[in-house]
């Protein structure tokens, strides 16, 4: 099994252990808004268990992905919102 | 995009202790037997990042299925299609969804029931389908959900509820900032790489979850530097000297207790204000006479559970209390659907093993061996009564959301809009709270313990789902059982 998986937030390179969830990458990338409300206030993680949506990004071209239950692929492309 | 139709003797919704326990029983008991789970791996929240016994390899990409696995292959929808439909986010037991990578290093501070159950699981011939979320049921004895790739048509003869709980939120000045999560939530994704090494945390709210979030958090390396519980220490502490009926239990906390000294664990206080720029920076606490200020990076901040009714509800199960309602052997109101663990009344793991296990011999109609569990199971729902004793909301929390509060965080809708409403219904209507994505997740536990509104307005899709999964039930609708015409798709 790898060290390490390489997927891009926001364009940038990020690197987390395997197993790691997609929220995890985001918050080493250093993200802490993850999308903005319906009044432009910034969003991150509340529940971390698929039930509030605050942690929705884009995976892939995917929009509006739970990123708390989406586990790091290599390669993967998460855009996220704030 | 095709659908998969399925058949098993027993469905059960909710890989957690519950639905793991339940599914274990009936399969071993020669059922034909699917677990759906809408996260990637095996064990509910409790069990995140536990790896089962003796048997997992260690690059578990390598594993095959055990040959009891193979040989049980009986029912329509098995073995076969395993392969193609490990590709498709769904397994059989033994794939690598059992082992995310990062828990390893949990070794033997990991609960030993939770590996033997685990164990037990792998070994026991049930399908598991994961990262699959049920979210209709538009016949009776089928389910719908969705998964990263297609849609499953589940169809069950008998079906068994473990869809656990959730942590209740409750809204106060900055709770939507980022940075202020669930404790169980911070702590599930802590060990799934979320980053809370030397990170400064408040835990903050209420129940034993606290203290054993501080716990692991604090293996995590956080730096935890309050643990702030809104019950009195009067109540906390006449649970404790409760917990000397359960010896594991007291184990458990007595070990928890010891690992966080050094850790202030303050009873009577709870969180009136979080602040922060572009993220939570600190948090103000109050015990009522007296507020201060705590700095953090995290506010790890909940109140106890409350349990996911949304399924049982949708198809029909009477609720009574905010729970729903069992007979002796976990059967519903509705024939043939069974419920067990955290959704009839937080009890915790060892109640929800308990209720699983009867569930899961009642769908095998093994009813002596039920009956065996029922001193068992009489002792946790004891336990399960002093927690909501002990953990009973006080009355100053209703009044810690200002007017400009957002109480739903989907839509932004601020209390002083929701108090003019009349009931949850009203308030949907007029204010659109409870609407967003959540679907009023969220804030319902919250405005049914600030007004005493009953969220119970229940309609499918249970999860917001893409349009192509939601083209399928209307195949479905016209003809349950005969077809195999393909979803038209969207």
């Amino acid at each position: 099994m790898r060290d390490h998986l390489t997927l891009s937030v926001n364009g940038k390179p990020v690197s987390v252990p395997p197993g790691s969830l997609v929220a995890a990458a985001v918050a080493r990338a250093g993200v802490s808004s993850f999308h903005t409300s319906v009044h432009h206030e910034p969003r991150g993680p509340l529940c971390g268990m698929g039930v509030c949506f605050e942690c929705s990004v884009t995976i892939n071209g995917q929009a509006y992905c739970r990123s708390c239950l989406t586990l790091c692929e290599e390669g993967m492309e998460v855009q996220t919102h704030g | 995009m095709a659908n998969q139709r399925l058949e098993f003797e027993v469905v059960v919704v909710g890989a957690g202790p519950a639905g793991i326990a339940a599914a274990c029983v009936a399969a071993e008991n020669g059922r034909t037997v699917a677990v759906v789970d809408n996260s990637p791996w095996l064990g509910g929240q409790i069990w995140r990042g536990v790896q089962p016994g003796e048997s997992l390899p260690v690059a578990p990409e390598t594993s095959s299925p055990s040959p009891r696995q193979q040989s049980a292959g009986r029912g329509p929808g098995r073995g076969a299609q395993t392969q193609s439909q490990t590709r498709a986010g769904t397994a059989s037991c033994g794939d690598s969804l059992l082992s995310p990578a990062l828990s390893s290093r949990g070794g033997e501070g990991e609960p030993r029931a939770a590996r033997d159950w685990l164990d037990r699981f792998q070994k026991c011939g049930a399908r598991i389908f994961s990262n699959a979320t049920v979210f209709a049921a538009p016949a009776p004895h089928l389910l719908l959900a969705e998964t990263p790739d297609d849609v499953l048509e589940l169809n069950w003869k008998k079906l068994i509820l473990a869809t656990g709980a959730r942590e209740r939120f409750l809204p106060f000045p900055g709770w939507t900032l980022p940075g202020v999560l669930g404790p169980g939530g911070l702590h599930a994704m802590s060990k799934s790489g979320w980053p809370v090494a030397e990170k400064r945390v408040v835990v903050a709210g209420s129940g034993p979850l606290l203290l054993a979030v501080a716990d692991g958090l604090k293996q995590e390396g956080a730096r935890v530097s309050l643990v702030a519980e809104q019950a009195n220490w009067s109540r906390v502490m006449r649970f404790g000297v409760g917990l000397l009926r359960y010896p594991g239990k007291l184990l458990q906390g007595v070990g928890v207790k010891t690992r966080l000294l050094g850790v202030p664990y303050r009873c009577g206080c709870w969180p009136v204000k979080a602040e922060g720029f572009a993220q939570v920076e600190s948090v103000t606490l109050s015990d009522g006479s007296r507020s201060w200020s705590e700095d953090c990076d995290y506010l790890a901040c909940g109140f106890h559970l409350v349990p996911n009714l949304e399924l049982p509800r949708l198809l029909g199960c009477a609720v009574a209390n905010g729970f729903v309602s069992v007979n002796e052997f976990q059967l519903t109101s509705v024939p043939e659907v069974f419920c067990a663990g955290e959704p009839t009344g937080i009890g915790g793991v060892e109640c929800a093993l308990v209720e699983g296990q009867v569930a899961g011999l009642a769908t095998v109609e093994d009813w002596d061996r039920a009956k065996d569990l029922f001193r068992q199971r009489a002792a946790w729902h004891h336990f399960r009564a002093s927690l909501s004793r002990a953990f009973a909301l006080r009355p100053e929390l209703r009044q810690i959301a200002t007017r400009d509060t957002y109480v739903c965080r989907c839509e932004d809708v601020r209390l002083e809009n929701v108090k003019r409403c009349e009931s949850w219904r009203a308030a949907k209507l007029h204010t659109r709270c409870g609407m967003g994505s959540c679907q009023g997740r969220t804030c319902g536990p919250a405005v049914e313990f600030l007004f005493g509104w009953d969220n119970n307005s229940v309609r499918p899709p249970l999860f917001p789902v893409r349009l192509a999964s939601l083209s399928a039930p209307c195949n479905i609708n016209k003809n349950p059982l005969e077809t195999e015409r393909p979803s038209s798709g969207v």
